[in-house]
């Protein structure tokens, strides 16, 4: 069994939505708990993860490999590394809990809503493991179907706009990534990455490549300035969509630049890692004041979102700085590993943040700051979750989103002092946005009568903030196994990024 | 006998302990096993800090530096979670561990009838928690794990009556405040990092002298000497965590919190957290004459100019929070002229006087029923004598009185001033003489308004009656303003019973504060600042060596004290009484009269020189103007407007046009292909000619 673990892993979520999409919107009760039992099953399996891995040893682990497409010399290659089991993990863990926090929130259609999440959580288990460029771009794209869906059925009045802006955004983006691929593959005539790594380039192609990934994974990330879909998005997602959408789709574009850009032309990126690194600080400063102002909480935590990952782009793109520029390598590491630290970070923090909106939004049916105030007064457990979260937002030690901004920013002064000036303005800014959020919502007496009227979390809402939680604070207090468990793979993409290819 | 391990981790952690079991199980063990079981952790800390204090002096264990466990662990950079404990830990431990204690007993009483009494009893536990995190590191990671921690657990308590608008406004000020402060400090532990190659304290401290002649770029031509951009970037936290001009602006807001806060946190123990990081990092600020200058000058600006203020002040813990921001000058004027030995020895005796001030007039809001006004004080020393002689005792220790604790304290760092030659230090010396003369005009005329003179209340006795008998037809209104009052139930001036003194654990508390506030100067004065007391802990050049200087006319406490009375900072006290005396005993009017005659002066102090307005509207007002503007114009018009939608709507009417040229009319087809074909000859002709 375990010689097809990574299969295991994609399908089993794929193939186990069938029974649930069987059990038909007669018996909701039945998909739930079939899509429940999945999630777990599938979650466990990806804790086996662990023990099969060797964490001392750089090369990729538990391969798979099957020619797919003959003719096109196609693989369905599977394999991981510590930052690949790191991210599955993170989708299993956050698969579990968005079906937990849907069961009873989700009335229409419960059935196709479970499944189409197990489809989401199968594919980008996939995307993880590819490591097959034209496997990679099927599971890419493939996972938009089901958001999409998602999306367009549970979502919000505005949801026709946004899953369209949504759809079309991400794949005129990946559209720039298959015609890559492509010329690639002509010039290799092979979608194995290993290979695409080993191939020489110029410097010219180098950068027509770069740019085309670039645009595909800063769509994703999402970066300044192809970011305005996320909000959108966001506030028409029903929470379980929001959740995923934040806590891991995000993460495939920052995991795209590691498996793509790095590897594949790492002369362009070393060019013009000025123009990630920029826009990477834009997007902390520049978002971080956005985020102040909104009004609806989803697009609040949306642009935060946009800031925070701003930390996991900075830290890549630190590294050639520091590789090329000082040879430090132990530095360029810190930053490297500060950005996959806060790629997982985010996942649970973000999550968590959607989910206590969604609490709220079940309650009162509006995401509008103002329509809230003093909910501390009836809901003080949801008010303890919701501070600590805010806190893990803000950044603060001991909880999870101090980790990676606290290794990037340390990086990046290393690099140059300015960088890591503006990187660390999101103590003053995330702070700001973050916590004059929670006067807002929380604090205060109450003024909405509506408000007075709520009831505190219930258990199976306590389970979902209650996991999040754990993991937010374990990962604050001791971060160290998750580095460990990435430390071999890190150190080997840093050592590559010293190898010119020209 | 060296310190054992488990000690240590049972002295950090049984506040914590404390803390889970009042927060988590508070409503299962209700109040008493919530204060029961807080106080046992801090008291477990406490005893076990005195005895690691013993350890230290008299026991002869050496300085105890180990990690416990590795936080992370990346190439050549590791950061662990750590214990240096030497005897300015030691020492911090204690005072942090004793007031905190006293703290704990003293909310008994003083949050008795409060709904969160057991969310109360586990913020204060989670702060000794993270306050002795913050002092028993040993390396800057956690230092800056419990720096932000403590933080963290002030925004809780100030806010902690969090339906008043201003308790929320003001927790928010002081955590954005403070983070600016972090994020200076945070950019100088990225350059301890980056020059000295560890987060490790001991580590980093002995390679400190590769600093010399390192440069830090800055733009192309400019370069900045290493060791004054790093001290200056770590004190710009301390600026935060301690109230330092110009980043003080949340001390006096903090004041929303309940009492007990305000005098572990706000007086005693947190806002000193950065006059203790920068004694401890005193090998690394020895190296740049221009940071401790900037230090001395800025200390020096917040003792004289943040002291005047309370002088106008009028609510009673208000007046001890501008003192607090005055004392928390001294201190940062000592370290600036590299007097840490005295910074830290005012530090001790500061909490000590300080959290008695606090607790004290804690006592008095007590007695008056949350009246915070002193206004409408006056002559309670009758009604509370423990409360209004312990509070002289801290008055006069506050004042520097020859033989009470701050007077040690105050004087060494006033005479330290005085034998620095550091740039500038002609003005600090100016500042602390004049600051010990504002310090005693505000503290007599407090202890004045509120202890003596006539009673400017009446006690009205209104059993009996009370609302509601008097007309069912204003049933409503009644309803109305007696929710109004809620807060203050009562009106300026009219007390519905005589005031009484507090119950046993609010005055205990006050005792055990007094003992040492008294005694302890003359106690420590001579190890801590003459002698070698604090060892390697801290490091002064011989050239700097300002408190060697002072120590060589110093013989004995007792001689020390008397010759206080010779000289000038305690005849400026002692005008500063007959002063004070003169007005509220004898002349009220004369207060009056002067504060018209200074009508500008009177407003600058009132508006708090107009700090907080300017911050409100440049950087809260401005903020959100600006990222209004971003989103409006940046976000929502270019990004979206133009090129997300633009290029849309653009295929849209690129498509709009295409398809009106499919009508399906037979004779636009037929039109087009006429056209197409006189086209093509045309074009032919054209080229064939």
């Amino acid at each position: 069994m375990f010689n097809h673990l990574l299969s295991l892993l994609i399908w089993l979520p794929v193939v186990g939505a069938i029974p649930v999409l069987l059990a038909g919107s007669g018996r909701p009760n039945a998909a739930r708990w079939i899509a429940l039992l999945v999630a777990i099953v599938t979650f466990v399996l990806s804790l086996y993860l662990l023990p099969q891995y060797n964490a001392g040893n750089a090369a990729k682990q538990l391969v798979e490999d099957h020619i797919w497409i003959a003719g096109l010399n196609v693989h369905y290659a599977l394999a991981v590394d510590g930052i690949s089991i790191a991210l599955i993990l993170l989708t299993t863990f956050v698969g579990i809990l968005v079906i937990v926090g849907a069961w009873e929130v989700i009335q229409t259609n419960p059935h196709q809503y479970m499944a189409a999440m197990l489809v989401l959580e199968g594919l980008m288990i996939g995307v993880f493991c590819a490591t097959d460029a034209l496997l990679f771009y099927v599971f890419f794209e493939a996972m938009l179907i089901p958001m999409f869906i998602l999306i367009g059925v549970w979502g919000g009045p505005r949801r026709v706009y946004a899953t369209l802006k949504f759809f079309i955004y991400t794949f005129f983006g990946s559209i720039f990534m298959l015609v890559g691929l492509i010329y690639l593959y002509l010039k290799a005539g092979s979608f194995d990455l290993a290979t695409l790594a080993a191939l020489p380039l110029t410097l010219k192609e180098q950068s027509w490549l770069f740019f085309a990934f670039l645009i595909a994974f800063a769509v994703k990330v999402p970066m300044v300035p192809v970011h305005t879909w996320l909000p959108d998005a966001h506030v028409e997602a029903p929470t379980g969509g929001s959740v995923v959408l934040a806590a891991v789709m995000l993460k495939i574009g920052g995991y795209g630049f590691l498996r793509f850009s790095l590897p594949i032309t790492p002369d362009a990126a070393e060019a013009y890692a000025w123009v990630v690194i920029g826009l990477s600080l834009i997007a902390v400063v520049y978002i971080g004041y956005i985020a102040l102002v909104q009004e609806d909480m989803k697009k609040l935590v949306a642009y935060s979102s946009v800031a925070h990952m701003g930390f996991v782009t900075l830290g890549i793109f630190i590294a050639f700085m520091l590789v090329r520029g000082a040879n430090n390598l132990d530095a360029a590491k810190l930053g490297m590993q500060g950005a996959m630290v806060q790629m997982i970070s985010h996942g649970f923090v973000s999550g968590a943040m959607f989910s206590c909106i969604g609490v709220l939004y079940d309650r009162l049916h509006t995401r509008q700051i103002k329509d809230y105030g003093g909910v501390i007064n009836v809901m003080p457990w949801f008010g303890f979750f919701y501070v600590l979260f805010a806190m893990a937002n803000s950044g603060l030690p001991g909880t999870s989103g101090f980790v990676g901004e606290f290794q990037v920013v340390l990086a990046s002064f290393q690099a140059n002092p300015w960088i890591a000036f503006f990187a660390a303005f999101t103590l003053i800014i995330g702070a700001a946005y973050t916590l004059y959020m929670v006067k807002r919502v929380l604090w205060g007496d109450i003024t909405n009568p509506h408000v007075a009227e709520m009831k505190d979390i219930n258990g199976r809402e306590w389970f979902v903030l209650g996991a999040f939680a754990a993991a937010v604070l374990a990962l604050g207090i001791w971060p160290q196994p998750l580095i460990h468990l990435m430390d071999a793979s890190v150190t080997q993409l840093v050592t590559q990024l010293g190898n010119h290819k020209i | 006998m060296a310190l054992s391990t488990s000690i240590l981790l049972t002295i950090a952690l049984a506040p914590l302990v404390g803390c889970l079991l009042a927060g988590f199980l508070g409503r299962f063990i209700g109040r008493a096993g919530s204060h029961t079981a807080t106080i046992l952790g801090v008291a477990i800390a406490c005893g076990l800090s005195f005895y690691v204090l013993y350890q230290l002096t008299a026991g002869g264990a050496p300085v105890y530096n180990q990690n416990i466990y590795t936080w992370f662990d990346i190439g050549n950079y590791s950061a662990h979670v750590g214990f240096l404990i030497d005897r300015l830990t030691a020492m911090m431990m204690v005072v942090v561990t004793f007031v905190s204690l006293l703290v704990h007993i003293y909310t008994i009483g003083y949050m008795a009838d409060d709904d969160g009494y057991q969310r109360f009893f586990s913020y204060i536990s989670l702060f000794t928690f993270s306050m002795l995190m913050l002092v028993m590191s040993n390396n800057f990671m956690q230092l800056f794990f419990g720096w932000e921690a403590v933080g963290l657990v002030s925004y809780l308590l100030i806010g902690f009556w969090y339906k008043r608008p201003t308790a929320i406004f003001a927790n928010l000020k002081a955590f954005l405040v403070n983070r600016v402060g972090d994020f200076g400090f945070l950019l100088g532990i990225a350059g301890v990092l980056y020059f000295l190659g560890t987060l490790d304290y001991a580590t980093a401290f002995s390679a400190a002298p590769t600093l010399v002649g390192k440069t830090l770029q800055i733009t192309q031509n400019t370069h900045w000497d290493a060791a004054t951009v790093i001290c200056i970037l770590l004190f710009i936290g301390a600026m935060g965590k301690s109230a330092q001009v110009p980043l003080h602006v949340w001390l006096p807001d903090s004041m929303e919190g309940p009492t007990p806060i305000s005098a572990l946190i706000h007086a005693a123990t947190m806002v000193t957290a950065g006059i203790f990081m920068v004694a401890r990092m005193s090998p690394i600020f020895e190296l740049s004459e221009t940071a401790l200058s900037f230090v001395m000058i800025i200390g020096a600006t917040g003792a004289l100019f943040t002291g005047l203020i309370g002088i106008v002040q009028n609510d009673i813990k208000r007046v001890v929070a501008y003192s607090t921001l005055s004392q928390l000058g001294y201190m940062t004027v000592a370290l600036g002229v590299s007097a840490y030995a005295g910074a830290v020895f005012h530090l001790m005796t500061h909490a000590f006087f300080k959290a008695l001030l606090f607790l004290g007039a804690g006592s008095v809001i007590i007695a008056m029923h949350h009246e915070q006004d002193m206004r409408y004080m006056g002559g309670l020393r009758k009604y509370m004598p423990i409360t209004w002689i312990t509070m002289w005792v801290g008055s006069l220790a506050l004042c520097g009185v020859p033989f009470f604790a701050g007077f040690y304290s105050k004087d060494a760092i006033i005479e330290a001033v005085g034998e620095s030659h550091r740039w500038g230090a002609n003005y600090a010396y100016f500042c602390v003489m004049a600051g010990a003369f504002v310090t005693a005009l505000y503290t007599f005329r407090q202890m004045y308004l509120t202890f003596h003179g006539k009673e400017r209340f009446v006690v009205v006795h209104d059993h009996g009656h009370g609302h509601g008998h008097d007309a069912h037809a204003d049933h409503d209104e009644h309803h109305h303003v007696s929710h109004k009052d809620d807060h203050g139930h009562h009106e300026a001036g009219i007390m519905h019973e005589t005031p009484k003194e507090s119950p046993w654990v609010v005055t205990l508390p006050l005792i055990l504060l007094a003992i040492p506030s008294i005694i302890v100067g003359a106690m420590a004065v001579q190890p801590m600042l003459f002698g070698e007391w604090f060892g390697s802990a801290i490091h002064v050049n011989e050239a700097n060596n300002v408190l060697g200087e002072v120590g060589k006319e110093f013989h004995s406490w007792a001689a020390m004290a008397l010759h206080g009375f010779t000289q000038l900072p305690f005849w400026l006290v002692a005008a500063a009484f007959a002063i004070q005396t003169y007005i509220y005993l004898f002349n009220p009017a004369v207060a009056e009269r002067i504060k018209n005659a200074l009508k500008p002066v009177y407003n600058m102090l009132n508006h708090k020189y107009w700090f907080d307005a300017v911050y409100y509207i440049v950087f809260a007002r401005g903020g959100i103007a600006l990222g209004r503007a971003l989103w409006k114009g940046g976000d929502a018009a270019v990004i979206d407007g133009v090129l997300v939608n633009g290029s849309a709507s653009l295929v849209d009417r690129i498509a709009g046009g295409m398809r009106r040229l499919q009508s399906g009319y037979l004779y636009h087809y037929a039109f087009a292909m006429i056209l197409g074909l006189i086209l093509l000859l045309g074009g032919y002709w054209l080229v064939g000619q």
